[in-house]
């Protein structure tokens, strides 16, 4: 068994005609996988594995890092997403950095723009993100904020990033920019997007804004950052650099690269435009819906005791006549819901066909031309704030933080 | 020379793409574009990563000197894989199964779980800033005994266009590494081990054809020499050249050296500003330069300009490391006074630093960094002299000479592609690999079974359409006509302007079975490809090309010609065959093959001249 070895061991492999030296990593489907000299990993027999030494751990050199006190200082505030990542060329094994002076090190141009505090929040895979760490995050940055950070970057993966950029939007008031940030392709390739996207997030948290917005990559091309609205913001594609969108009208403000300049729309809330302040209660029981043709009206059902529902329904936000019962009943016993529309693009109303007129008939309320998951997020703050269910009504059907767009631009 | 005494070690490093559908790690077609065929650009910046104990690869820092700034051109034929812009897909099977069956071939150790890893290469020529690759089999065995030590199956690099503008199209294209052991005494050695493992590859039928699908790189080095690394030797021609002059140049080097020391030659570390003294010279480079320095080698004259490879000298070598800096050459004494540099203003050079006969300046001009970094670098390499050969990675030049690229790279920075999935190679699998049938075997086969000339045969086997010759013969076509078709036909036609890329290779066979069942004439074998090139179906070809006259109507033909030259036959007996030959075919028009005619015109003749003696007889 490979038990016998463990990872950096310096074996003899006997493979093929000749003896090679190499490192032990790991075991995998029952084979050894040993790093040769020449820097390939193998899969071997562990049979064909001899030990000759158990190296003691090199330990990686310690870092200081002398900062700029002129310059602006920032707060980073990490939730997994990696900004910063090392090599073990002798392993294989590329590590997260997380400490200042080590994302520092890394990408030596960030001391030019500011001086940093770095906090690690939590290491989780943005899948694995829930409004209780919404709560934490939002706490954290309210803490750095109160602190007198001129503005705070939150590193996060990419896949969720869009829900807690519109979570961190309603439940903070702002004075200073809260930037997300993460990476589409891995931190460890010379090629990232990490280096440009991070110096443009510091950028843009040194900039004169006051909101909670992501900024990432705005083309294929490294050029051009793009700063957008927390609540308008969507990932559109699995994997390219600039997956990152503004649905319903145009980011509000680029950072160029590498000048690291930032230009800012006029509709970008400006910094010191509000005091900071911090409602931090989500109502957990609320949930997104995509209709979809066919939907049995039992699956409605299974929402009862539910807060709030967001259903994405078709086109101008309609669902199948046979789902109107169900909804009305699911109304009537307290649920909260909304529509959207799962074309993204466009604002929902449900007063031009019969189904509309029914839905609205049944209490369900239009929820203009958010995005479902900021409808989602938005729903449970509201809920979790706001208990007079008029009052919540009344909020869900205004724009808090500029997730309406109000008029609506014929850009795609 | 004796290249055993020498002790020349030489080992290559072959590198082949496949003909795999698709590339590596995408399902991109492995086709190359022309330039202007692309659908769009764009453009990133590269950076080295950290490794954990804190260092960036040397070979990376020196592209990392300035920030770079890559365009890439892509295509509708490149997809978001070579964009770097979506993870790899799974390792091509198809790729894999090719390498294991030419890794077979030479008798190597498969692996059991074969890895995919990253290794990094930011010269922009991957836009991912690595190339992904992975180490296949093990030792090798070859001709001479030595052996080949690794098969690695990795991604083409992306093609450059110039400068920092590379062209995608050839990023990821499957290709075979073959590395062996410095095994080979002699530069023929060389030559014939590579002509060797391009014969395995090509034995597969499975990899690229054509300038650019193979590169050799070669190792060498030579008792109290260096190792040195010769990259992208295309023609196998020039194999054996390229050891030979880098043996030439290590010895010249190495007596250039013993001189030196004879001499008591050194390199003076400082160089001096003589900018003034060039301030109204006629040779334009050291006029317009800010700044011009010289390097002083006290005891190096005359041997800057010694040649160490045709067309090379020490000079040559001085200036390659100071190309590194951006300038475009340097001077040095040994070759002045030239290059609109008087006599004067050398005496006047020498004067200033006091420098004695026996010392090289050397001249670089440019602005003041740049002449800073030229000169520095040539301080570097002069200090190589004194002391030897540095290890180096060189680049040929034409006709075999070669010139420094850049140090020898460290051992590979490389880690795991964690995005590809390892792939067992199972000892069954590996075992039931078809082996191919070797060309040389293939060669002496055709000529034992098939009787072809070995010239032709050694022709065949090395031509693309080796293949496509043995489906011919296996359906019953000739071989000396498949042969004639295949190596000499379709050479002419495309020679005379018809495209034969639009024959496909049951086309030809369909026509040739044709001529065979004796539809249509060899004469007309060009004429109904020609028109099969150009659209026209094989049938109708046939039919407009060749309206074949059956036997019987050839025969008919045949005897109203032979009837009307009664007396001339009475004449000359079966001696007619020959003129009237000439008289069938002139009337046929090449519908029917001569061979034919010949037969049932002698049948005729035969039996005209019989009934002549029949008559005679009787009256007699
Ligand atoms: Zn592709």
């Amino acid at each position: 068994m490979s038990g016998e070895y463990s990872s950096g061991d310096i074996v003899a492999c006997t493979y093929g005609r000749t003896l090679r030296k190499g490192t032990y990593i790991t075991s995998r489907d029952g084979h050894a996988v040993v790093k040769l000299e020449s820097g390939y990993n193998v899969g071997v027999p562990v049979t064909s594995l001899s030990l000759i030494s158990r190296p003691e751990a090199v330990q990686p050199p310690e870092v200081t890092v002398v900062q700029d006190e002129t310059l602006p200082r920032l707060s980073i505030v990490s939730t997994g997403g990696t900004i910063a990542s090392r090599i073990d060329y002798r392993t294989g094994a590329v590590t997260s950095q997380f400490d200042a002076a080590d994302i520092m090190r890394a990408i030596p141009r960030l001391q030019t723009v500011g001086r940093y505090r770095a906090r690690k929040l939590t290491t989780i895979l943005s899948e694995n993100m829930t409004p209780a760490i919404w709560q934490e995050l939002a706490g954290a940055v309210y803490e750095e904020i109160e602190d007198g950070a001129a503005g705070v970057i939150v590193t996060h993966g990419t896949d969720t990033m869009a829900y807690s950029a519109a979570a961190l939007s309603f439940m903070l008031d702002t004075p200073v920019p809260v930037i997300f940030v993460g990476s589409q392709r891995s931190a460890d390739r010379p090629s990232s997007d990490n280096t440009m996207n991070a110096l443009c997030s510091a950028s843009a948290a040194a900039a004169d804004l006051g909101e909670v917005a992501v900024v990432m990559h705005a083309s294929t091309n490294d050029d051009i950052c793009a700063i957008h609205r927390g609540t308008r913001v969507r990932k559109m594609h699995t994997s390219r650099r600039d997956a990152f969108r503004s649905i319903g009208g145009l980011p509000i403000g680029i950072v160029e690269y590498p000048s690291l300049t930032v230009r800012l729309e006029p509709c970008a809330v400006r910094r010191g435009s509000v005091e900071p302040a911090l409602r931090k209660n989500l109502e957990e029981r609320c949930a997104i819906l995509t209709f979809y043709p066919g939907m049995s009206p039992a699956v409605i059902e299974t929402f009862s005791g539910y807060a709030g529902l967001i259903l994405s329904g078709t086109g101008l936000g309609h669902v199948s006549t046979l789902l109107i019962p169900p909804l009305r009943t699911l109304i009537e016993q307290g649920t909260m819901v909304v529509m959207t529309s799962q074309c993204l693009h466009g604002r929902v109303c449900d007063r031009v066909y019969d189904t509309g007129r029914d839905l609205l008939r049944a209490g369900v309320i239009e929820g203009e031309d958010m995005l479902p998951e900021t409808a989602l997020a938005k729903m449970m703050w509201v809920l979790g704030n706001e208990k007079d269910p008029a009052h919540a009504e009344t909020l869900m059907r205004s724009d808090l933080k500029g997730e309406f767009s109000g008029r609506s631009t014929n850009g795609l | 020379m004796d290249y055993e005494r020498l002790g020349l070690k030489a080992g290559i490093e072959i590198h082949q793409q496949l003909n795999t559908r698709e590339k590596l790690f995408c399902h991109c077609p492995t086709v190359l574009r022309t330039f202007d065929e692309r659908s769009g650009e764009f453009f990133r910046f590269l950076r080295a990563t950290e490794s954990e104990l804190g260092e960036i690869d040397e070979a990376a820092k020196e592209e990392m000197k300035q920030e770079r700034r890559f365009c890439y051109y892509a295509y509708v034929t490149t997809c978001l894989v070579e964009y770097d812009e979506e993870p790899p897909a799974p390792l091509n099977p198809e790729a894999l199964e090719i390498c294991c069956t030419i890794a077979r071939t030479l008798s190597m150790t498969p692996i059991g779980q074969v890895h995919t890893m990253r290794k990094l290469v930011i010269d922009g020529s991957n836009t991912s800033g690595f190339q992904r690759t992975a180490l296949v089999a093990l030792d090798g065995v070859l001709p001479n005994g030595g052996s080949i030590e690794t098969i690695c199956l990795e991604e083409e690099a992306a093609q450059r266009v110039e400068g920092d503008t590379f062209s995608l199209d050839r990023l990821g294209i499957p290709l075979v590494e073959i590395t062996t052991s410095p095994c080979m005494k002699t530069p023929e050695e060389v030559r014939e081990i590579a002509a060797y493992l391009g014969m395995v590859l090509r034995s597969t039928g499975r990899v690229k054809r054509g300038l650019g699908t193979i590169r050799q790189d070669v190792n060498i080095s030579i008792r109290d020499g260096a190792r040195v690394e010769i990259k992208g030797v295309q023609e196998l021609d020039l194999i054996a050249e390229v050891v030979r002059r880098e043996v030439l140049r290590q010895q010249n080097l190495l007596s250039i050296r013993d001189q030196l020391r004879d001499r008591g030659a050194s390199v003076m570390e400082e160089p001096e500003d003589v900018t003034g003294i060039f301030r109204d010279t006629k040779s334009s480079i050291l006029k317009k330069a800010h700044s011009v320095l010289a390097v002083r080698l006290p005891g190096f004259a005359g041997l800057a300009g010694r040649e160490i490879q045709p067309g090379r000298r020490l000079g040559s070598e001085f200036a390659d490391y100071a190309r590194k800096c951006g300038v475009g050459g340097i001077f040095h004494t040994d070759e002045l006074p030239a290059y609109g540099i008087t006599a004067e203003e050398v005496g006047q050079l020498r004067a200033m630093l006091r420098a004695g006969g026996d010392e090289c300046i050397v001249l670089v001009a440019a602005d003041e960094k740049k002449a800073r970094c030229a000169a520095q670098q040539v301080v570097i390499r002069a200090g190589w002299a004194l002391r030897g050969i540095p290890e180096e990675t060189r680049k040929m030049l034409e006709e075999g000479s070669t010139a420094y690229m850049r140090p020898l790279p460290g051992a590979a920075r490389m880690y795991p592609e964690t995005d590809v999935f390892p792939v067992t190679i199972t000892a069954d699998w590996y075992s039931s690999l078809p082996l191919p049938e070797l060309l040389t075997t293939k060669r002496d086969r055709f000529v034992r079974e098939l009787r072809l000339d070995p010239a032709l045969a050694a022709q065949l086997v090395s031509s693309e359409q080796v293949g496509l010759f043995e489906k011919m013969v296996d359906a019953g076509i000739s071989p000396s006509l498949a042969a004639r078709t295949l190596l000499s036909t379709l050479k002419e036609l495309s020679r005379s302007g018809t495209d034969v890329r639009y024959l496909s290779d049951e086309a030809i066979m369909e026509v040739l079975s044709a001529v065979e069942g004796g539809e249509a004439a060899k004469e007309a074998i060009p004429a109904i490809l020609g028109m099969v090139a150009s659209g026209t179906t094989v049938a109708e070809a046939l039919r407009k090309c060749a309206p074949a006259l059956s036997r019987d109507e050839l025969r008919e033909i045949v005897r109203r010609i032979v009837e009307d030259r009664r007396d001339f036959i009475a004449e000359r007996g079966i001696g007619a065959l020959g003129p009237l030959m000439g008289v069938v075919m002139a009337e046929v028009r090449g519908s029917v093959d001569g061979k034919l005619v010949s037969e049932v015109l002698k049948q005729e003749i035969a039996a005209q001249v019989q009934e002549n003696g029949n008559r005679n007889g009787k009256k007699v």
